[in-house]
């Protein structure tokens, strides 16, 4: 039975989460692309959100940055360079940081969107709840540390990323690798899982507009009527 | 030479009398959703003041507009590319909706269902964002009406740079003007630049800056990087907002709302032609003092036979180009020079421009007042000092501010002259260069403004019009996310699109009473 719902939770849940994550992301861009936007309420209220926004978009982008490469990188690879306790011991002193930094900032965003009046009578459900996930994943991610600490020779760390790179390579033993380690892992990684389902249906989608775009194009746009791109502009 | 061609607007101060006509039917017509309500994309201000929102004009503290580099290259104030990338996050150059003011309505309810008591109910201001009773109104967007409050605060107004202002502060010598603004859809918006998903644009045919609603997502540089602050974030929809120049009417050859209904007439719709290759150089001059002329210079003459031949070559039409040659704007602005862009030193090179106000001086003159410059009163002894219309209009520099007051004047004397005492001022109109002809053809469109001489506005051409036939059984104009079909009537959707409908402007939560009626009241 705990195998079946292991199975279920970490190696058939993840492939419904992504299908629904890149599938719901391009009917909600093609369909509702006037409800794709970032949601700022920065006009309505200032404070806490320079700190606010800033530590917590600094730490997670650098927390998705961390478990990308530090989970999907063969150990073959890293290998070269360092070992696996070498590797874990990087990930818990700098995911340990870049989370502190951030769960700073989702606590000040996430008690400014539930305690200044503006914030929460201009918000949505969807607003609130991702708020909460996001912060109670985080903590359940930094909650992952001592776990760590306790085992340091990175053997935990080699089942998350065998089952991370078993999922990502459509290999079906992915779940297998799971059975065994701490239940905040798999709680961490359930919920990671989740927020992936969660994305298409929240403010979330922004991210996929990330304005890097913005670099290379020139300052001034002029568009024709009728035609879908603009024209070059004039300046730079 | 590139020839575009742009709707421009002219706004004569002389004649504004400060009734708030345009930005009530504006926002009848574009703001009265929830989201705007504190949106105005037409309001009138009374100068001196600080404005709406407070203190616009102070690009120290709100960064708008462009920055030229010593070595002439212009960047947007609140910083080039990977710094607006920076700021993404909380942008540190971001009025808060107090700046601008908290919108409200009132408890008018409260009247009616109040219980029996010693005093007279009252109804309390709402705030129509929380929906909760607010303690006091602090600020609304026309808080400054008619000198209202003290001078101290409205003397911050920026353009009493290099003004001796404290005897302003005197009631004697007191003095005001209004100043209605919108959009300047400038021919190079610091806006569209400063827009990190390239929603903001200008349109090729008729220079309108408008918004793609569903390509903005709300990263909301374009409220800083706009030096008029007429970019607003709508806190509803999470999207940007800003005049559209009622671009339907326009393309209906229609003029815009406040246009339309302005009931001073004080306001001119015209076509001018413009060069867009010189537009990079002209907003890159050196010293802001020659801004306005560097801007005059890149506007072709309509009549001149290689400018209509490269427009042709360009795809103007030729509708475009006839009313080019009839435009109250390139007379106001360029023929008889009384017509002068808002604050030239932000480099956007602003195509809504102003006739500066004359000030009382008839009656002055006559008691004695008012020092002669030969033919003509001294304009310098208006009561409205010429260095603050200069800093308002030309970067600080007088001289073309002078000759425009003065030719206003000189209208009125020869006109005067012509009509009661049946002779002509010849004195008068060759001081300010001026010829009968033209100073009559001023006198009909400035001062008798008929519709035909205001508004000479092309309707759009079939070649600029979209395919007919695609965009048959298609949604029309509609506000929000009207037009989607996933979130139609049905009221249940998937992406919680909250439905938007124009009219809306009722508080967002409804306040509870605690007294109700009783049994029998009415």
């Amino acid at each position: 039975m705990t195998q079946h719902l292991n199975t279920l939770a970490f190696g058939i849940y993840p492939y419904v989460a992504v299908a629904i994550f890149l599938l719901g992301s391009l009917i909600r861009f093609e369909r509702e692309q006037y409800s794709w936007k970032s949601g700022s309420s920065q006009l309505l209220r200032k404070r806490q959100l320079r700190w606010g926004s800033n530590c917590f978009h600094v730490g997670i982008l650098f927390l998705m940055f961390g478990h990308t490469v530090g989970l999907l990188t063969p150990h073959e690879v890293y290998g070269l360079f360092i070992t696996a306790p070498q590797k874990q011991m990087l990930a818990i002193i700098s995911g340990g940081a870049a989370g502190t930094l951030c769960f700073i900032g989702l606590s000040l965003l996430l008690h400014r969107r539930l305690f200044d009046d503006r914030i929460r009578a201009t918000s949505s459900t969807a607003d609130i709840a991702i708020l909460a996930l996001l912060w109670l994943q985080l903590v359940l991610g930094l909650g992952t540390l001592p776990f760590s600490l306790a085992h340091s020779d990175g053997h935990t760390m080699m089942q998350l990323s065998h089952w991370a790179q078993h999922i990502v390579t459509l290999q079906t033993d992915a779940a297998g690798y799971l059975l065994e380690v701490d239940w905040i892992f798999k709680a961490h990684i359930l919920l990671g899982v989740t927020l992936f389902v969660a994305f298409p249906f929240s403010r979330l989608v922004h991210v996929w507009s990330a304005p890097l775009g913005y670099v290379f194009r020139p300052y001034q746009l002029v568009r024709r009527r009728g035609a879908a791109r603009p024209v070059a502009g004039e300046i730079r | 030479m590139k020839v575009r061609a742009q709707i421009a607007m002219v706004l004569n101060l002389d004649k504004c009398i400060g009734c708030h006509t345009c930005s009530v039917t504006c926002k009848q017509v574009w703001t009265s959703r929830e989201g705007v309500e504190y949106a105005w994309f037409n309001n009138v201000e009374t100068k001196p003041g600080i404005g709406y929102p407070k203190d616009w004009e102070n690009q120290q503290k709100w960064k708008g507009g462009w920055k030229r580099s010593r070595s002439g290259k212009l960047t947007p104030r609140i910083g080039g590319k990977l710094r607006v990338l920076a700021n993404i996050f909380a942008n540190p150059d971001m009025p808060q909706i107090d700046d601008y003011y908290e919108p409200f309505t009132f408890d008018y309810a409260h009247l009616q269902t109040a219980g029996e008591s010693k005093a007279m109910p009252t109804a309390r201001p709402v705030s129509l964002i929380t929906g909760k009773q607010m303690e006091k109104i602090e600020w609304g967007p026309n808080w400054e009406e008619i000198l209202g409050g003290e001078f101290a605060k409205r003397s911050k107004d920026q353009n009493f740079d290099k003004v001796q202002k404290d005897i302003y502060g005197q009631f004697e010598q007191t003095f005001m003007m209004y100043l209605p603004r919108l959009c300047e859809h400038c021919l190079n918006p610091a806006c569209v630049a400063a827009c990190p998903s390239g929603s903001i644009y200008k349109r090729e045919e008729d220079g309108i800056v408008l918004v793609d609603q569903d390509k903005c997502r709300g990263w909301r540089m374009c409220v800083s990087a706009c030096p008029y602050k007429k970019i607003y974030y709508n806190w509803q929809s999470g999207k940007a907002e800003k005049c559209t120049f009622c671009y339907p009417r326009i393309e209906a050859g229609e003029p815009t709302v406040c246009s339309e209904t302005c009931v001073g007439r004080i306001r001119y719709l015209g076509v001018m032609l413009y060069d867009a290759d010189r537009i990079e150089a002209a907003a890159s001059t050196e010293n802001e003092q020659n801004l306005y002329r560097a801007q005059m210079d890149i506007f072709l003459d309509p009549s001149d036979p290689a400018v209509i031949a490269q427009a042709r070559l360009d795809g103007v039409p030729e509708l475009w180009l006839e009313a080019a040659r009839n435009s109250p704007v390139y007379k106001m602005a360029i023929e008889w020079g009384v017509a002068f862009p808002l604050h030239p030193e932000y480099r956007t090179l602003p195509m809504v421009w102003y006739v500066p106000p004359l000030s009382p001086v008839q009656a002055a003159h006559e008691a004695g007042h008012v020092g002669w410059d030969r033919a003509l009163p001294d304009v310098r002894a208006l009561r409205i000092p010429v260095q603050y219309l200069a800093n308002l209009l030309t970067a600080g520099h007088e001289a073309p501010v002078v000759l425009a007051l003065q030719r206003m004047m000189a209208m009125r004397m020869h006109m005067r002259a012509r009509t009661v005492d049946n002779r002509v001022e010849t004195d008068v109109l060759d001081q300010v260069g001026l010829t009968v002809e033209q100073v009559e053809e001023m006198y009909k469109v400035m001062a008798l403004a008929d519709y035909e001489d205001r508004f000479v506005i092309p309707s759009t051409h079939r070649e600029y019009a979209e395919n007919t036939f695609d965009i048959k059984s298609a949604c029309g104009f509609s506000f929000g996310n009207g037009c989607s079909s996933t979130a139609g009537n049905t009221g249940a959707n998937l992406f919680s699109v909250k439905q938007t409908s124009a009219g809306h402007m009722a508080p967002r939560v409804e306040f509870r009473h605690i007294h109700t009626a009783g049994k029998g009241e009415v």
